[in-house]
């Protein structure tokens, strides 16, 4: 039988989606500027040690809270300053960026896996699991995400980077998995899930091969600002002093040994609040981007 | 004079791949008191036209026309206020999805008391009375219990006939139906045209019914216009066009009909599909995938043939036993 | 004398809704008595409004769902009333289903090889290789270009994810293909090819089909028998010319004459039709459809008609002798 449907080989091929993607994802320019923003902070972090000019954690007892290199009395070998224990500010940001990426990719890894397994579980259970499931994400969103996060680092023991970042986790989980389970439950009622079942599948496939690349879209929107939140949070508990610990160059512990100094050295706060303003508003401008670009309704 | 005259309406989207042509210079004209059926398929343009008469394309879409007027009333120089004033009054639309079309927050007798107050037809006091009423010109039963359903308590059907009511309200001149029974059942389908029929009579309304379904066309209309990939290629009377349709597509659409290709196995097919934003062909839209095409198709596009009310967009317009004038058997250029 | 390919005897699908503490709890019985009988190379056509429960009978001919009671053979072997999981899972492999919607019924995120070569995936049939050279040559059955098999399905037309659908229920090689709407979404031109398609391939192998749609020039078209269902229930069954020539159920005859027809000639004798489709959830005692009906008397009212032969059909109504 004669391919009677054969587009005439004059007519080019539909965009592919990517290139698609990338048109619609370009037309925000706030969009790009996060994205140039996000990059180079990950190109700093990787180079932090060619980066740096020194060491985050060495002190140099001759220069104690050194103002930045255009006020006088700073010097270009501190170029934004010392704090009190006279260590170089610059390069405890650089290496505060490191520690703060690797911090975010990890609290999103952690409840984004976690979050899609119970979501889809949920979903695809339904029933009483699906409820149970439900009401304890709806426990966990009762608190106030800050103090949930203080709780359980006191239930887990001791404060530190880790147990901060095992807490972050936990607190953004249910947005995770509610946005899971949507996104599955409004899949599961589409035809192509009802013809995979009468091809055969069963539920692990229907659920992993199936349903989740579906939901992907809203899900990489969530994961890129839980990213920027997980930064927000970690640095939050570390300026309470239940994350990272000192010498460790995290820009919230730095911001917490600096509110004694803030008439005199207003450089110690400054510059690790301006680091955490503008990492945490770049990626909310890519995420932002992102999530139109990706969101149908909103394409023409 | 008609009462609604169109002259070369143009509707462009600028679109990403460049700019589409949904309706390419469509003409149209409807007497007062008179029913026009637009039939075509998905993609011929048929309710964006109707949408841009009513005002309603909005950006990216760019609406242009030689002459679009309504009674004496210019609808292109138009303010958006004066615009407002006669959209739901004197030309009216009902639309596809009845389910989708009505305000699912509002019970219905509100929303048709506000068709009313909006136009201040009636009086404030008088607005129950006549919401009553209308709904039982549209056939709801116990129309006054109803008054306080909301659209999805009531079915496909009945939420139509509140739709109609609602159009109906201030007495339009004109009412235009975007498929309004395609989304229904078949016994509720022909309860909603009977409906509107007998609507148009008694009010001496313009009707213009845009379908896809060729069985309405023939048992509603009195004057059909076929359109195709944005263009009108065909306009008749309905007995004309179905006894001896002019336009090669509306033969071969005819003929791909079940009901005409009983007793035979195969049905008949247009090979190909409607031309896209990327592949519109240089001369007769419909050229790649007509049986009769020769090189002239091919290259010029067609003007429209024949006389006002009865004319063909085509070259080479089929005779009255449906067969080709341009001599085709034999012609070069002839393929499939 | 051999069996027939497919046979469902009183099948009844009822679900349960509501309930709960405070609400009452009701019964919807979408599906309530079908039987019928599929043979090679014939199609059945199914035809009815909204809530007929054309649709459910799709799902539970496929087993999608499981029916609330009934039976069902294959080539004469109970798949259904066996009561085995090894029965259920050939009855599924044997009936395959199309469905009405060509943008939901493709994952939209995998190529069109992938989608056909899924079926075969999921049943371990054959390596990678012989899976892909099935699909490539179940697409060239079905009239796709061989270079549309790296493409998604949102580059593709209507018609051609249609295509792509009934080339995903053949690759298991089933017996039975329900087609539930497979061209109610489709102009009128692209319907001609899908139905020329189907055909085509019903020829080629030997397919049962159970064809279900609303648009009854479609099913006169592609069916050899019609069942007419109403409210769950079968009204009216026969052969194909004599159920449109003489329709012997007052519902068949108002659906032949409600649908709109271009030729005069095809034209059905107009027969009133009043009122609303009832709420499955409270049909209305006695025939379902009595309200409605023209002829419809107290007996209507009271009992509920059962299938029984007359004039060449099986017809559900008290007064099938002296309609029409």
């Amino acid at each position: 039988m004669a391919a009677i449907e054969a587009l005439p080989a004059t007519v080019r091929p539909p965009p592919s989606r990517m290139a698609a993607f990338w048109r619609s994802f370009a037309e925000n320019r706030g969009a790009i500027v996060g994205l140039a923003v996000m990059i180079l902070l990950i190109a700093i972090a990787i180079g932090a040690d060619i980066v740096a000019p020194h060491s985050p954690i060495e002190q140099f007892r001759s220069s104690f809270l050194t103002p930045p290199a255009w006020i006088q009395g700073g010097s270009f070998d501190f170029p934004l300053g010392t704090d009190d224990l006279g260590r170089d500010i610059l390069s405890r940001l650089i290496y505060g960026a490191r520690l703060s990426l690797i911090i975010g990719a990890m609290v999103v890894t952690l409840s984004l896996a976690v979050g899609t397994l119970l979501g889809l579980s949920a979903a695809f259970a339904g029933g009483l699991i699906d409820i149970a499931l439900m009401r304890l994400m709806d426990v966990l969103l009762v608190f106030p995400s800050l103090v949930l996060a203080v709780v359980i680092v006191a239930i887990l023991g001791h404060p530190s980077l880790l147990n901060a970042m095992f807490a972050v986790s936990i607190v953004t989980l249910p947005h995770y998995t509610r946005l899971v389970r949507a996104a599955a439950l409004s899949e599961l009622a589409r035809d192509y899930v009802t013809a995979a079942r009468c091809a055969g599948a069963g539920t692990l496939r229907l659920m992993l091969s199936t349903v989740l690349p579906n939901c992907v879209a809203p899900l990489i929107v969530q994961a890129t600002l839980g990213f920027s939140s997980a930064i927000l949070d970690e640095a939050a508990l570390s300026f309470l002093g239940l994350g990272a610990q000192p010498p460790t160059p995290e820009w919230g512990t730095m911001l917490a040994g600096a509110l004694q100094y803030y008439q005199r050295a207003w450089w110690l706060l400054t510059f690790p609040g301006l680091a955490i303003l503008v990492t945490v508003l770049a990626f909310n401008l890519f995420g932002d981007g992102l999530r139109d670009a990706l969101d149908p309704k909103l394409r023409r | 004079m008609a009462e609604l005259e169109i002259r070369n309406l143009t509707v462009e989207f600028a679109t990403s791949r460049g700019p589409f042509r949904a309706v390419d210079r469509l003409d149209l004209t409807l007497d007062t008191g008179e029913i026009l059926c637009v039939v075509g398929e998905s993609g011929s343009g048929k309710s964006v036209s109707m949408l841009a008469l009513m005002g309603l394309i909005g950006y990216p879409g760019r609406v242009t026309a030689d002459v679009m007027r309504f009674g004496d009333i210019d609808l292109l120089g138009i303010s958006a206020r004066a615009r407002r004033r006669l959209i739901g009054k004197d030309m009216a639309m009902v639309f596809q999805e009845p389910m989708s079309s009505l305000n699912p927050c509002f019970p219905i007798g509100w929303q048709i008391a506000e068709a009313l107050t909006t136009h201040g037809v009636v009086p404030k006091a008088r607005v129950r009375e006549r919401v009553i009423e209308l709904l039982h010109q549209v056939g709801i039963p116990a129309p006054a219990t109803r008054l306080n359903a909301f659209p999805h308590q009531l079915s496909g059907g009945m939420n139509q006939r509140v739709m109609i009511a609602m159009a109906i309200a201030c007495g339009p001149r004109l009412l235009i139906a975007d498929e309004p029974t395609t989304a229904l059942d078949v016994t509720i389908q022909k309860q909603i045209l009977d409906l509107l029929v007998r609507l148009q009579r008694e009010r001496g309304m313009g009707l213009i019914l845009i379908t896809h379904d060729m069985g309405v066309v023939a048992e509603t209309a009195e004057r059909v216009q076929v359109m195709y990939a944005g263009q009108s290629v065909e306009e008749r009377s309905t007995e004309a066009l179905f006894a001896a349709p002019l336009h090669p597509y509306t033969a071969a659409l005819l003929d791909a009909l079940p009901v005409r290709a009983i007793g035979k196995r195969r049905l008949p097919t247009i090979p190909g599909v409607v031309p896209g934003i990327d592949d519109r062909p240089r001369g007769c839209l419909f050229n790649p995938r007509c049986r009769f095409r020769v090189d002239t198709c091919v290259v010029d596009p067609p003007a429209l043939g024949g006389t006002p009310g009865a004319y063909a967009r085509c070259h080479f317009p089929l005779d009255e036993g449906g067969h080709p004038t341009n001599g085709y058997p034999g012609c070069a250029a002839a393929a499939q | 004398m051999t069996p027939p390919l497919m046979e469902a005897r009183d099948v009844r699908r009822h679900y349960r809704i509501g309930g709960g503490l405070f609400a009452k709890k009701g019964l919807v019985k979408a599906l309530d008595g079908v039987s019928f009988t599929l043979d090679a190379g014939r199609t059945l056509g199914v035809v009815g409004e909204s809530g007929c429960g054309k649709s459910t009978l799709a799902r539970v001919a496929t087993l999608i769902e499981t029916p609330t009671e009934g039976e069902m053979w294959i080539d004469g072997e109970p798949t259904l009333g066996s009561g085995t999981a090894a029965g259920r899972h050939r009855h599924r492999l044997s009936v395959q289903m199309v469905f009405q919607n060509p943008y939901g019924s493709l994952n939209p995120r995998k190529t069109v090889g992938s989608i056909l070569e899924e079926p075969l995936a999921i049943n371990r049939r054959g390596d990678a290789a012989f899976r892909r050279e099935t699909a490539r040559a179940m697409m060239a059955k079905v009239g796709l270009r061989q270079d549309h098999y790296a493409r998604y399905p949102h580059m593709f037309s209507g018609g051609q994810r249609q295509r792509i659908a009934i080339a995903r229920a053949l690759m298991l090689q089933p017996r039975v293909v329900v087609a539930d709407e497979p061209v109610s979404a489709l102009d009128v031109s692209i319907q001609a090819q899908v139905l020329n398609l189907m055909m085509d391939l019903q020829e080629e192998f030997r397919l049962a089909y159970l064809f279900i749609s609303h648009d009854l020039s479609v099913v006169r078209h592609i069916a050899d028998e019609v069942m007419v269902m109403y409210l769950g229930r079968p009204v009216e069954h026969g052969p194909k010319p004599s159920m449109f020539a003489a329709p012997r159920h007052p519902y068949t005859q108002i659906l032949l004459a409600a649908t709109p027809s271009v030729d005069p000639a095809h034209r059905h004798r107009s027969v009133p039709v009043t009122g609303e489709l009832p709420s499955p959830l409270d049909p209305p005692s006695g025939c379902a459809f009595h309200k409605r009906c023209p002829y419809a008397t107290e007996l209507c009212a009271a009992e509920r008609p059962e299938l029984r032969p007359f004039g060449g059909h099986e017809v559900a109504c008290h007064h099938a002798e002296t309609i029409g």
